[in-house]
């Protein structure tokens, strides 16, 4: 008896080992992402400002610094107005809709090697699935539900043709989004992300000494213009923020929203930007990989801690990238946004694939 | 490997929870004074004239359905595109098998194209 007793306290504790570190990286990546949320709202608002020659939000802490608090707080003690024409049930659930496939789609990213701690490998990723990519796309997808539940659900002609643009937009750079990366899954030949930037971290020497990483940028030059076009618009950013156009339709789908509804369509957008972002490094740039490192000669954990930093850095430029074209191009027409997409996107997108899929046959046949 | 949804779930809940948690606090916490203007709809200051829910163009309609058809062929080419290194060897089969079916989708595509369906004027 005794001994089953150990045998079964000893599993519970392997048990316990093997959730710890799930839990912790959970835990940490939600706090992360959330804080970048935030904060990547008082950045759109200061680079904006200085880029109109303006100052910004400087009011609160030093330089602004705690304007996302006190926003938060604010959102929190506002009133939750729920108006009389509303369907109650699609309004109240719609913002939830939008925030929570926005939060479970960053879980695939590896966001750094794997580092060893007390004989135990742990991998820095919170879920290390091998429909990586597939999984994203599927998730994002669904954020088109809450938007479109937004719009219908608020009884409300201009948020009614905010949701309604907002999903025909979407689900046309969803079909693009798609498309512009099954040549990088060509090459890669895995849709495991973790595979994707192990497959990056490899070199071409180049004139006998010149070592260049992998990086898909290198090998899909125009999947990655494709997949960025079709990220902007996925994340209904600026030139193709259609969907909420001030000056046309007020705020579009959320215009009947308020208080902390209102400020959850904002968290699910930036968190959403977050995700692509973090996405694009992983396929096109090397995800946590710091090229020419190995020959450093540091310990594994420290590389891996390196590169962690590398990846969050990759990552907030193109977060910068997306507030810079925000503050700096004006906004399609409307035929024009579905034009691109249907038109010049998607064509262009089969091409890379055939074009992809002819070099790779030509270059990597066994003879 | 099941397990390695398994974080999904957990974020599945924590996310699920973060949602309804920030729903329920701004009820509960915000004031609540409102009027019958506040609780109309939002027209910039103009009385209503009727429900929102007028019909819409059917442009949007073509849209949702061309996105089905051609999002599912777009599905095809993700088995297709990961495994197809491994069958390099056997020569061009993969690639005209796919050339093949992207030929139908390209044929369908021109078709729409042509008929004018990707206007929006």
């Amino acid at each position: 008896m005794e001994g089953g007793v150990g045998i079964e306290s000893h599993l519970f504790m392997d048990l316990i080992l093997d959730l710890l570190p799930i839990l912790v990286k959970m835990l940490v990546g939600f706090f992360v992402v959330l804080t970048t949320t935030a904060y990547l709202t008082l950045a759109e608002r200061k680079f904006s400002a200085y880029m109109q020659d303006r100052i910004g939000p400087n009011r609160v802490g030093p330089f602004g610094l705690l304007q996302p608090l006190a926003d938060g707080v604010k959102f929190i003690f506002k009133e939750d107005v729920v108006p009389n024409h509303v369907h109650k049930v699609f309004y109240i659930a719609a913002p939830a809709l939008m925030l929570v496939p926005a939060l479970l789609g960053y879980v695939v990213i590896p966001f750094g090697d794997s580092i060893e701690l007390f004989g135990r490998t742990i991998t820095l990723q919170i879920a290390d699935v091998d429909i990586g990519i597939l999984y994203i796309l599927a998730i994002g997808g669904l954020s088109v539900y809450g938007l479109f539940m937004a719009g219908w659900a608020s009884n409300n002609k201009y948020s009614l043709l905010g949701g309604l643009r907002a999903s025909a937009q979407m689900v046309s750079y969803e079909l693009t989004l798609g498309l512009s990366v099954v040549g990088a899954l060509l090459v890669y030949g895995t849709a495991n992300l973790r595979q994707i930037v192990l497959h990056q971290t490899e070199y071409w020497t180049l004139f006998g000494s010149i070592q260049v990483p992998h990086w898909g940028i290198f090998l899909q030059p125009l999947g990655f213009v494709l997949f960025l076009i079709s990220a902007f618009a996925e994340s209904n950013r600026l030139p193709f923020d259609l969907p909420e156009a001030e000056n046309e339709l007020v705020g579009g789908y959320h215009t009947e929203y308020g208080s902390m509804k209102f400020a959850m369509f904002f968290m699910g957008e930036y968190t959403g930007m977050i995700t692509i972002s973090a996405l694009t490094v992983t396929f096109f740039f090397g995800g946590w990989h710091i090229p020419w490192i190995e020959h450093a000669g540091l310990t594994h954990n420290v590389v891996a801690a390196l590169g962690v930093l590398a990846f969050l850095a990759k990552t907030a430029c193109f977060l910068f990238l997306f507030i810079w074209v925000r503050w700096t191009l004006p906004r399609f027409r409307y035929d024009q946004l579905m034009s691109l997409s249907w038109k010049g996107v998607f064509p262009a997108a089969l091409l890379n694939v055939f074009g992809t899929a002819l070099c790779l046959y030509v270059l990597r046949r066994p003879m | 490997m099941l397990s390695s949804y398994l974080p999904i779930l957990f974020q599945l809940v924590l996310a699920g929870g973060f949602a309804c948690a920030l729903l329920v606090l701004t009820h509960v916490l915000g004031p609540r004074r409102s009027t019958a203007v506040k609780l109309s709809p939002f027209e910039c200051g103009v009385d209503i004239l009727d429900e929102a829910h007028h019909r819409f163009s059917v442009k949007f309609y073509l849209v949702a359905m061309l996105f089905i058809l051609f999002d599912i062929e777009a599905i095809f080419f993700y088995p297709w595109a990961v495994i197809y290194r491994d069958f390099l060897s056997e020569g061009l089969f993969l690639l005209i098998e796919m050339g093949a079916f992207c030929g139908v989708l390209v044929a369908g595509f021109i078709y729409i194209w042509r008929k004018g369906v990707l206007e929006w004027a």
